[in-house]
């Protein structure tokens, strides 16, 4: 059986059961999602968006509902959460709600499963659900249109500032088995409102499981949205994301991309600055060694004038990784007086290492600030020697090193609580980690 | 201490140092002058251990070992510091934490305890009073956005931080002005024991009024063509370098 066949009898069997079924303009997304995927099929390196990524070893796998696995316990979580940090809590294991561990509490800002609002109340998320993130750009997300099961609507009132941030803990075991997690979360902030959301992906074991997410990001007029996502599944897994953001007047969104995990890594990030004076920042980390697959791509449409947008991504590639940027900004005619300003940077640790690095820069508007640079390079020799020359041995003034080029993308984060977690795990991923560890 | 025997350097081919035999002992200071591009930095970065040099001929012994069989962090723990003539940026390294590390690598070598971080802190603030540099740069990145004055005073620091055996200072009196060269030479003569050498490389007199070396040499085209005492500095202040020139030429 071919792997669209695959999809097209499990969508067959399990259609029925998915949440919301029977309301009619979500059968028409699910529908549209299964025919627009039985159409495309999984991406080949000949489409341009996929010709570093290869997903063949997705395609191979029949990846299906996961397996009765055995109850996650709260103290199994407890090193994915970000410790001192007061937060509202939605954990989510093998792709489904898990009430028992989440926390929630009371206040303006609504926050629930996803599976459940489908259920009892789908008219709250009709207007925004898959408006945003395009499926026929990506055959992933029209996979996930069709199977979306559950995942996390946030809902951010006209004019709250939400007290806590909202940490949404994806966790995956590995007696789940080869499973798909077709994960959706919707995150909509009303009229100036503001709030902050992480997302992490974490695993418990090994397990070589398929999260296929969508995330979609409404930004009503003059709100503020910080949100994080931290990729950390396991290195036999497959981790897919598709970040589509759209945003209206004088809005204000923060992203911050940290991807440590998977064998195979792929995210998508899309922010649409579809009014004036909006504001879009894009910070990423990636990490990758002995044979993960790292890749973003994002892409900023300044559709309206007088958008500002700021990307900083940066890459650390070791063994026989490979690290895939592709950032594309699009200034639309209309966006005059856009200011926009681009950069990704590369580590190659290692010789086998690689890195394709490319900024897309398309302006069809005459009055605007636009610049991009890229680059792909190795340790600094005098910073090296500097090190050494004060008794620092060279792997550890090596990993020193490694550890500071990260630095300035987890600075970013307003969290001191999630800036302290990241730093712990960025330690674990240097050259001579114990040292290096023993230096900080 | 330190015994250079006609020391021949390339840097890819290009040979930069020419035979070099200099004899350095407890206690003393040198001073080493000598027109840009003469080989002076390349010296003082063969003595530390940089690597991109091929030695192509020649011997260092310091304390008796082959220098040239150490790695630069062994040199460095074995009391061998070098400040910098262009001290590197290391952004994303705390200052402090380096630091740290740096005088930790150099005790356990030495099979003392490490300092924790209060033992450490109070080290730091007595010897930041040497060089009269401000707590806050501790909590910065390795030189990152620090004055030219205070790159030079924080190699200083460090150098009392590390109490080496043996220092080299390259052109560590370049970009001073006259109040922080005070500062910077007050330091390290605090630093001058008789059991601590001390190789400085300047282009200026001005330095050696304050810091009194015992020997001059003069390096040009990566050889000494002449050696002398104080007032050796004094002449070549006084007339430049070409009559030394013309006598080596001569000669
Ligand atoms: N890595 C290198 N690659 C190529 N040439 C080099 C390298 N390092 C030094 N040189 C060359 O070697 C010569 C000596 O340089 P060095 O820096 O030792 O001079 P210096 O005496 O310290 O000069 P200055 O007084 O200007 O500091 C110069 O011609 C320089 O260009
Ligand atoms: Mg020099």
């Amino acid at each position: 059986m071919s792997a669209v066949d695959h999809y097209l009898n499990a969508f067959e069997a399990e259609a029925a059961g998915l949440p919301g079924r029977g309301q009619p303009w979500l059968d028409g997304i699910r529908d549209a999602g299964i025919e627009r995927f039985a159409e495309v099929g999984f991406p080949t390196p000949r489409n341009e968006q996929w010709k570093y990524t290869r997903v063949a070893a997705i395609e191979k796998r029949r990846f299906g509902l996961p397996a009765a696995a055995t109850p996650v316990t709260a103290r199994q979580l407890e090193p994915f959460l970000f410790s001192g940090l007061a937060c509202d809590r939605l954990v989510f294991v093998n792709g489904r709600y898990a009430s028992a561990l989440s926390s929630i509490s009371e206040g303006e800002v609504r926050m629930e499963s996803l599976a459940a609002v489908l259920k009892n109340e789908p008219a709250l998320v009709e207007q925004h659900l898959a408006h945003y993130g395009d499926m026929k750009r990506n055959a992933f997300t029209a996979l996930n249109a069709a199977f979306m099961l559950d995942g996390a609507y946030v809902h951010l009132p006209r004019n709250v500032a939400a007290e806590r941030p909202v940490h949404l803990l994806f966790v995956s075991t590995e007696d789940g088995g080869e499973f798909a997690a077709h994960t959706r979360n919707l995150i909509v902030a009303e009229e100036g409102s503001s709030g902050k959301v992480i997302e992490s992906y974490v695993a418990l074991g090994d397990g070589g499981y398929l999260t296929n997410n969508a995330t979609e990001v409404v930004l009503g007029a003059n709100s503020e949205l910080e949100h994080y996502k931290l990729q950390e599944e396991s290195l036999k897994a497959f981790h897919i994301a598709a970040l589509d953001v759209h945003q209206d007047r004088d809005s204000r969104f923060t992203s911050h991309a940290v991807s440590f995990g998977a064998l195979l890594g792929r995210q998508d990030i899309n922010a649409v600055l579809d009014a004036e004076g909006a504001v879009c920042n894009l910070y990423g980390l990636y990490v990758a060694d002995g044979r993960q697959h790292v890749d973003f791509h994002t892409t900023v449409e300044h559709a309206k004038p007088h958008g500002t947008s700021r990307e900083f991504y940066k890459g650390i590639i070791g063994g026989r990784a490979r690290g895939v940027f592709n950032g594309r900004v699009h200034v639309h005619q209309d966006a005059q007086k856009t200011d926009s300003q681009q950069s990704n940077k590369n580590l190659l640790l290692s010789h086998h290492a690689e890195v394709d690095a490319k900024p897309e820069l398309e302006i069809y508007a005459d009055d605007v600030k636009c610049s991009h640079g890229a680059t792909v390079g190795q340790l600094d020799d005098n910073m090296l020697f500097y090190l050494r020359s004060r008794g620092i041995d060279k792997e550890a003034a090596r990993g020193l090193l490694t550890y500071g080029f990260a630095q300035d993308i987890i600075d970013h984060m307003s969290l001191a609580a999630v800036r302290d977690h990241l730093e712990g795990i960025l330690v674990r991923r240097v050259p001579a980690a114990e040292s290096v560890a023993g230096i900080l | 201490m330190l015994e250079i025997r006609d020391l021949h350097v390339s840097v890819e081919g290009k040979p930069i140092l020419n035979g070099i035999t200099m004899d350095v002992k407890k206690g003393e200071v040198h001073a080493i002058m000598g027109p840009n591009g003469s080989g002076k930095s390349t010296l003082s970065h063969v003595l530390a251990g940089r690597e991109g040099y091929e030695v192509t001929s020649g011997t260092i012994t310091y304390e008796g070992k082959d220098l040239l069989e150490m790695e630069a962090e062994e040199r460095a723990r074995d009391g061998i510091f070098l400040a910098f003539q262009y001290p590197v940026e290391i952004p994303g390294v705390n200052n402090s934490y380096f630091l740290k590390a740096a005088v930790n690598a150099g005790r356990t070598h030495r099979g003392e305890e490490e300092l924790d971080a209060v033992a450490f802190m109070k080290l730091v603030r007595e010897k930041m009073k040497l060089v009269d540099l401000k707590d806050d740069l501790m909590k910065r990145a390795v030189n990152e956005g620090f004055s030219g004055g205070e790159k030079k005073r924080n190699e200083i620091f460090q150098m009392a931080l590390l109490e080496p055996r043996l220092a080299l200072l390259d052109e560590t009196d370049s970009g001073l002005d006259i109040d922080a060269l005070k500062i910077v030479a007050d330091g390290v003569n605090a630093l001058r024991t008789d059991e601590r050498a001390i190789v400085m490389v300047t282009h200026y007199q001005r330095l050696l009024n304050y810091i009194v070396p015992d020997h001059v040499h003069v390096l040009a085209a990566g050889r000494i063509i002449k050696s002398g005492d104080r007032s050796l500095a004094l002449e070549l202040e006084e007339r430049g370098y070409g009559w030394v020139l013309e006598q080596e030429a001569a000669a």
